[in-house]
């Protein structure tokens, strides 16, 4: 009989108060009067009653908190009970570690079967429907990976509380392993690879994303073997075959490009900048790896990766968050022989649910007009996955708030600090949000005297999975990631990180098990689970054999393929030599780490698995890895993409208040101060945090962050990145070039040296099955090549997400499709000798030169200031794209000139005489030189008169979006300095700082005067109440 | 002249513990990190160390309250050599986590509630440092970060009598340089009293929630780019360390 304990704080619980203050916010206001919360977890383990209440006092603080035992803590009135716990088989955290408690305390494990389950009760009080609450509970869970029970006070009375069951896993799925009849016609095999393999009733086990030639190749080979296939042998086919895995579209030929587009654009890059770089290369590992690695100093490498979690954040925006940046984690300690990872980066790109000032109120996007329906802000748009409108997706600001608590869960619980991110919102990114998620490692060059970056699994060597063990979690990941989100999607693709038992296993691997040299092979368990990890690391041995019942599992019920694919999180894989074992094991259990032998590699050139005696997958090596079907991608040429351009041109502007537009800008959500979000991820941790996410004395969020990874060090690592997906439907080439020059200006700003930065790619596209799609995809690649070797920039690593597409139904019950606007993150990462002559953005001292470095162009094009006109007009996410300054330009990016800038520039850094830099990006001049003068609390005095470049009118001057620029603050002391090695650059001193908390903008007309309190009140405001 | 040994424990997801054992040999003394489970397999080892110090950090990821889990398995398997060390003339301190974990295990009076916020929150805070206790003398005031989401200290009105009555309160929030320069409230997280940090058992045994080992290098301060153009234009050199490092001193300094 389980048992059930309640705890509830004698004192006054703040989150409860939170909770109330959140539900007003969202449009309970005045309905809901109280908030009482009570902590409770069943215990399903046969205590006895003294146990029990031992048990409650480990579980209690008594000096705040009362802990009973089968006695509920309701409070005397109250009008809803709420209680949401998690799903059986979704991992809980909090009741895994009230178990670890228990069992520590007794002295001895649960039993298989054994449990405990955590859940949290909410009291309401108030004027409440049941609809109401089912609202509110609506605000409370996701059913996804939740459930919600409601109950009124009379039920809670009559049933004495919320009840005792333990929500356990009970499987009745087949654990045998059946063949696939592959001989049946087309639509049959479409259907296969579409809606996954028939299950005997009839139903259908998930997506395998494969296409009939994949299917057809599939057939041919089983046909020379002479046999049909095993379930396990196709799906981890579809595994390893799938887009996320093998990377297909970037792998195919495309049009005139034999050897597809990572070859010919991203890695041939890479090999002819190290050519040209020479003696001076500081590439280590590229491409090849969990991670991309540059050299940090004689004795160390610093590896860099970015992946994206996009699918998963939108069905659970935290479980896919969390889990996004704890497997990016992996992918550092699976770098080499295991780096320790010393940085986090995020990158967000929403729709936003804020309500947009003065726009158009029949949007359906905004809330303007009259009082929001309880539960729903500003972002008003409701869709669902199915036709029957059961299914609705979550709201805006669900999505944004579960994806920030993601990472703020996971970086923060696992010791690494997170300086660096941004967020980006579209409207487009409604349906599908992107997250990206980034780790830096650190690894010593060499272990044990042979290079960190170089491993391999030996014939022989024990296959080893440590860390958590392997439930339904996570089935079809890697697959369902590759294709649109539709209501086939499965819900079993939700997996929710568990940072502390990651946080144990990658302390033990890269600060122990390492150093020890107790293995010969690493990798990370993400995307296709064991299917992808072990057959990965089996190209090593060449072969591998796999005993599938040693595998640990969450619990009983699990069918082969299962287990073989299951992207269960927190697991590694491991090649470990016989004569090591021991000692790992015991490592790794004095360290509260699981681990199993699971099978040995070989060098038979199969990827072998057995279950309970028999053999289930017996697959050739190279056709699993190499046999899919190339496919000859064409595109079609598509300038712009399906634009409708509206409104007013470049030279229309004129007239416009200019002061109120900057004010306005400054208060855009893709402007505005976050630093609601950079507060909440802990950027201090380790110990090494050298230029801070919030600078100066207005803490203006930056572009660009600095950290020492080694404390012992002057050396430090300078992080930026940049994105400009808004440019994209215009001109992808520009846009990709937009993005890399964003990202090394505003390292360079920071103080990188432009001769020592690397990048990383992230491209998230959408309906790349277009030819449309993919010729956008060729120009931004192209883009890439040209930029990164005029730059001298090599790409160290990338990932690729190419369907970032929602198909689903609206309101009415009508199909609509909504696609991410093609989106290129590029990040970049460099070192400098010296981390005190990193620069921060605040202005410093008042009589400080103000320098515009860089041209100014009529660029507006997909401009932030284009699409604050845009806003004011009625717009509709499932119309075309409106944009106006039709007649203007998308910035077009001169790299050589920029290169020269920026070289000069970093020189002036070098010397110290660069009192304040900041990139132009977003916004253009006007918010650069707000954010340096609100960093600073100072004023400027600066005319547009000697800004160097060519441009129609104030507007776009301060607006343009122009790349290469930097605005810098010098001491008049170093002007001559500053000035004598700038020289051969497009520069001007445009004006100086000043004392009075004042921006005075000079022009032909009338001045432009901005108090400092309101355009820091403007940049503040957005996301005050998050 | 001794140069003292400190144990910092590691373990279960506290991730403080290299650059706590950074600062503590900055501050001279001979540092050692030692997982929770490797001390209670071998108890005895408790003894060889001077000072012990339970870092900052996330121990069992805050699942079940802040800090009570790692006190829960100190209780389980350490509680007699732990008794004897506090009641040695020792030095214990704890730090953030380390802090929950040694109200939980009854080392140090009240508890850490959520924020106000209830939120995890990462910003710098002024300390004005008070009592009596060798981690704290001869520091006036400090800057430091705090990262926490369960930083609110609690007492009851007895315990508070207590701290006062007995000079224990180690450290209260003001509004000093850094909430000036950035312009924050002075209490971050709601904490009664502006309490900060604490001491027990004669001012051995210190608890706060700021990490001094966040702010022991110039470069860590929020404003040091600020004070480069400042000091630079006077020509005045750069400083290599900050306040914190103060801390970790005065533990070595005790034992000299």
């Amino acid at each position: 009989m389980p048992a059930r304990i309640d705890i509830k704080y004698k004192v006054p619980d703040t989150r409860a108060a939170v909770k109330l203050r959140h539900l007003e916010s969202i449009g309970f206001n005045g309905n809901v009067k109280s908030v009482d919360l009570v902590d409770s977890y069943i215990i399903d383990a046969n205590l006895t009653s003294s146990q029990l209440q031992a048990v409650a006092r480990l579980l209690e603080n008594p000096l705040v908190e009362r802990a009973t035992v089968n006695q509920n803590q309701a409070p005397a009135k109250f009008d809803w009970a709420i209680e949401v716990g998690y799903l059986p088989g979704v991992t809980d955290n909090i009741g895994s570690t009230a178990k670890e408690t228990i069992e520590d305390f007794l002295g001895k494990k649960f039993k298989s079967g054994q449990g405990t389950y955590s859940s949290q009760v909410f009291f309401l009080s108030g004027k409440l429907s049941e609809e109401d609450a089912r609202r509110v509970a609506d605000t409370l869970y996701n059913p996804l990976i939740q459930r919600a029970e409601i109950k009124s006070f009379k039920q809670f009375k009559k049933d004495g509380g919320m009840g005792i069951s333990a929500p356990k896993v009970a499987l009745v799925s087949s654990v045998s392993v059946g063949t696939v009849n592959l001989d049946v016609d087309d639509s049959e095999l479409t259907c296969i690879g579409k809606e996954g393999i028939a299950n005997p009733d009839g139903s259908r086990r998930g997506p395998l994303a494969l296409d009939l030639d994949s299917m057809k190749t599939i057939r041919e080979y089983f046909r020379g073997q002479k046999r049909k296939p095993t379930d396990i042998e196709l799906e981890s086919l579809a595994q390893t075959w799938s887009e996320h895995c093998k990377h297909t579209i970037f792998a195919n030929p495309i049009d005139e490009i034999k050897d597809g587009i990572y070859r010919s654009y991203i890695k041939a890059a890479t090999n002819v900048i190290r050519k040209k770089k020479g003696r001076r290369d500081f590439c280590v590992s590229v491409f090849t790896d969990n991670s991309g690695a540059i050299a940090f100093d004689d004795k160390h490498l610093v590896t860099h990766k970015v992946e994206t979690h996009n699918a998963p954040s939108m069905l659970d925006p935290f479980g896919g968050a969390i889990t996004g940046i704890l497997g990016v984690n992996r992918d550092t300690v699976g770098f080499g022989l295991g780096a320790k990872p010393v940085a986090n980066v995020y990158g967000f790109c929403f729709a936003c649910p804020e309500p947009r000032r003065g726009a158009d109120p029949r949007d359906p996007f905004d809330s303007t007009q009259g009082r929001p329906e309880p539960g729903r802000t500003g972002d008003k748009s409701v869709f669902y996955r199915d036709a029957e409108r059961k299914e609705k997706i979550l709201s805006a600001r669900r999505i944004m708030e579960g994806v920030i608590q993601g990472v703020n869960v996971g970086g923060n619980c696992s010791g690494i600090p997170t300086p660096q991110g941004f967020m980006l919102f579209d409207k487009r990114y409604r349906g599908k949000p992107l997250v990206f998620a980034g780790t830096v490692g650190l690894i010593p060059r060499t272990v044990a005297g042979k290079p960190s970056h170089k491993k391999q699994a030996k014939p022989g060597d024990y296959i080893v999975m440590v860390g958590g063990r392997v439930g339904q979690d996570g089935i079809h990941g890697a697959t369902f990631s590759s294709e649109a989100i539709d209501s086939g999607s499965p819900a079993t693709a939700v997996q929710i990180g568990d940072p502390i038992t990651q946080k144990k296993l990658s302390d033990a691997i890269v600060k122990e098990a390492r150093d020890k040299k107790l293995y010969n092979s690493i990798t990370d368990n993400g995307a296709g689970g064991l299917s992808c990890s072990v057959a990965e690391m089996a190209r090593e041995s060449n072969g591998c054999e796999v005993a599938l019942d040693k595998v640990p599992l969450k619990y009983p019920g699990l069918a082969p393929w299962q287990i073989w694919i299951s992207e269960s999180q927190e697991r590694m894989t491991l090649a470990v030599p016989k004569n090591k074992w021991a000692a790992l094991h015991s490592l790794l259990e004095k360290r509260g780490v699981e681990a199993t032998v699971i099978g040995r590699f070989t060098s038979s050139g199969k990827c072998a698995v057995n279950y309970r005696g028999k053999k289930i997958m017996d697959l050739d090596l190279g056709f699993l890895h190499d046999g899919w079907p190339r496919r000859h991608l064409a595109t079609k040429e598509t300038h712009p993409y399906k634009l409708e351009f509206v409104g007013m041109s470049a030279a229309e502007t004129e007239s416009r208040d200019l002061s109120l537009a900057i004010k306005n800008m400054l208060a855009r959500p893709n402007i505005a101060s976050y630093e609601f979000l950079s507060m909440q991820y802990d950027h201090e941790v380790q110990a090494g945090s050298v230029l801070k996410p919030l600078q100066g004395k207005g803490r203006v969020n930056g572009d660009a962050s600095a950290v020492r990874p080694l404390l012992d060090s002057k050396k430090a690592i300078v992080l930026s990145s940049g994105a400009a997906p808004s440019y994209s439907e215009i001109d992808s080439y520009k846009m990709a070039a937009c993005a890399i020059d964003t990202a090394i200006r505003s390292a360079v700003a920071a103080g990188a040296d432009p001769d020592y930065i690397a990048l990383l790619d992230n491209f998230c596209w959408c309906s790349s099955n277009e030819p449309e799609r993919l010729y956008q995809l060729k120009r931004a690649a192209q883009a890439c090549y040209d930029y990164a070797v005029a730059y001298e920039t090599p790409f160290i690593s990338g990932k690729d997400s190419m369907f970032n597409d929602f198909k689903g139904y609206d309101e009415d019950g009508k199909p609509v499709k909504i696609s991410v606007p093609p989106t290129l993150l590029i990040s970049a990462i460099g070192v400098v000798p010296d981390a005190e002559k990193t620069v921060s953005l605040d202005a410093k001292c008042p009589g400080d030169l103000v320098y515009a470095l860089g041209n100014t162009y009529d660029e507006m094009a997909g401009s932030e200031y284009a699409s604050l006109i845009d806003d004011k007009k009625h717009s509709n996410i499932l119309q075309n794209v409106r944009m106006s300054f039709c007649d203007s330009l998308v910035p077009c990016v001169d790299a050589a000139k920029n290169r020269k800038l920026y070289r000069a520039f970093s020189k002036c850094v070098r010397e110290g005489i660069v009192a304040s830099a900041i990139s132009v990006s977003k916004g253009g001049l006007a918010v650069a030189l707000c954010k340096t003068a609100m960093g600073g609390k100072l004023g400027f005095d600066v005319s547009l008169k000697k800004l160097p470049g060519k441009f129609s009118n104030d507007t776009t001057a301060l607006f343009s979006e122009s790349q290469g620029r930097i605005i810098a603050t010098v001491a008049p002391e170093n002007m001559r300095k500053f000035e004598k090695l700038m020289t051969g650059t497009s520069f001007a001193k445009i004006g100086s700082v000043v004392k009075q908390e004042k921006i005075v903008i000079r022009r032909k007309k009338k001045n432009m005067k901005l108090p400092l309190p309101e355009i820091l009140a403007a940049y503040k405001s957005t996301f005050a109440n998050y | 002249m001794l140069i003292p040994r400190v144990i910092v424990l590691s373990g279960y997801g506290l991730n403080c513990e290299e650059e706590t054992k950074f600062a503590f040999e900055l501050a001279g003394a001979k540092a050692d990190i030692v997982h929770i489970n490797d001390l209670a397999a071998e108890k005895s080892r408790l003894k060889k160390y001077q000072i012990l110090s339970i870092p900052g950090g996330f121990s069992y990821g805050d699942d079940t309250g802040s800090g009570k889990a790692y006190a829960n398995k100190l209780k389980n398997h350490l509680k007699a050599e732990l008794d004897e060390f506090i009641n040695q003339d020792r030095l214990v301190v704890g730090i953030c986590n380390g802090f929950q974990i040694l109200t939980n295990l009854g080392f140090l009076p009240g508890a850490l509630l959520p924020n106000t916020s209830a939120r995890y929150t990462n910003r710098w805070v002024d300390l004005k440092m008070a009592g009596e206790s060798p981690w704290t003398q001869g520091i006036r005031t400090l800057s430091a970060p705090i990262a926490h989401g369960e930083g609110r200290y609690f007492a009851d009105e007895k315990i508070l009598a207590s701290l006062k009555k007995n000079n224990s309160v180690a450290a209260t929030y003001v509004k000093g340089e850094m909430c000036e320069y950035q312009d924050l409230p002075p209490n971050p997280n709601g904490a009664l009293k502006n309490i900060a940090a604490i001491t027990a058992k004669e001012g051995r045994i210190l608890g706060m929630m700021p990490h001094p080992e966040r702010a022991m290098f110039f470069t860590q301060l929020p404003h040091w780019q600020y004070f480069k153009e400042k000091m630079g234009r006077e020509g005045v050199k750069l400083p290599q360390y900050a306040t914190g490092l103060e801390i970790f001193k005065n533990g070595v300094r005790y034992f000299k």
